[in-house]
């Protein structure tokens, strides 16, 4: 049991890292970009909108510790 | 060659390069202090697991298709390349300490010094499982970032080239320094790595979800150039939030 623990920790560390916010946003983005382009939106402007502002607020948490969370 | 083809070799190369730089200072700092052989089994045994890797997800993915492959490798490289990012900012802004190579390689030999000598199947335990999980955990992130890399654009063999040509040129470099690679700006590219990872992953997530960019491959660049200028903009933000709270933290 402690070495699944470890590999999903592992796993988890490697593709989430820090902040797990910023993965659930961009799933969130891409399930947007999905579901807009299947409506006949071609929403190529939101996905680089939502980086933007992913990384701006994960940074922002990260040098304001008050705010984390 | 295409722009999408260039970023995607550099891109290989330059983060098969840093990783591999790391690997090189733990693999040296081991090796040079308790004796090349068990570390260099550790290496090579570290090596034919990641080449098993290579070879079993290089053909599986082969059978996903594109669009799908695209949104999954789009969706890892942003959350992936968003790490590299955001801590390359954080140092270029003066909030996390630069990655020090020389550093690192002389803490790896105070420890590599300290450790214990115990022998397991006729091998000193401590230099082959440092090399071992060194030369893994550094190369995990090089097989992902060129299994992604080739497979989104059905170019792994390039990808390989590009980390390849990084492998020659940092053990190459190691061999003639016989030291760590500190005078590797390291930070720099770190810099570079993490806004590529981003642009293609947000290129690919975006192709995988059913987008049509405006300008095809072209559209690759303005992405980069997009996301470049956003960090170029958080580094100065961070920086100037920086300077201003050092007085108010002397004065408090």
């Amino acid at each position: 049991m402690k070495y699944v623990r470890s590999f999903g920790l592992f796993w988890w560390n490697f593709v989430v890292g820090d902040d797990w916010r910023v993965a659930a946003g961009l799933a969130v983005a891409l399930g947007l970009t999905s579901l807009l382009t299947h409506e006949g939106v071609n929403a190529w402007w939101l996905l680089p909108v939502a980086i933007a502002l992913l990384l701006a607020a994960s940074l922002w948490r990260e040098t304001h510790p008050t705010t984390r969370g | 060659m295409s722009t999408s083809t260039v970023l995607l070799v550099l891109g290989a190369f330059l983060a098969s390069a840093v990783e591999m730089v790391e690997a090189l200072t733990i693999v040296l700092g081991v090796g040079i202090v308790r004796g090349w052989r068990s570390t260099l089994i550790g290496v090579a045994a570290a090596t034919i697991v990641l080449a098993a890797l290579v070879a079993a997800l290089g053909p599986a993915l082969r059978v996903v298709p594109i669009g799908t492959l695209r949104l999954v490798v789009g969706a890892l490289l942003l959350a992936f390349g968003l790490q590299w990012l955001r801590k390359a900012i954080l140092r270029s802004s003066g909030y996390k300490p630069h990655h020090d190579e020389d550093a690192a390689f002389r803490r790896e030999r105070e420890e590599a010094a300290r450790a214990g000598r115990e022998q397991r199947a006729g091998l000193d335990w401590y230099s082959f499982t440092v090399a071992f999980k060194g030369v893994l955990l550094e190369g995990l992130e090089v097989v992902f970032i060129v299994i992604s890399f080739g497979s989104a654009q059905g170019r792994i063999g390039l990808a390989s080239a590009g980390a390849a040509a990084a492998f020659l040129l940092v053990v190459g470099a190691g061999v003639l320094a016989r030291g760590p690679l500190e005078r590797v700006p390291e930070n720099t590219i770190k810099y570079v790595v993490g806004l590529l990872l981003t642009s293609f992953g947000c290129f690919w997530g975006a192709e995988g979800a059913g987008v049509h960019w405006p300008g095809d491959e072209l559209s690759l660049l303005g992405v980069v150039a997009f996301i470049g200028a956003v960090s170029i903009l958080l580094v100065r933000a961070l920086r100037r939030q920086r300077l201003a709270l050092v007085p108010a933290e002397a004065k408090g």
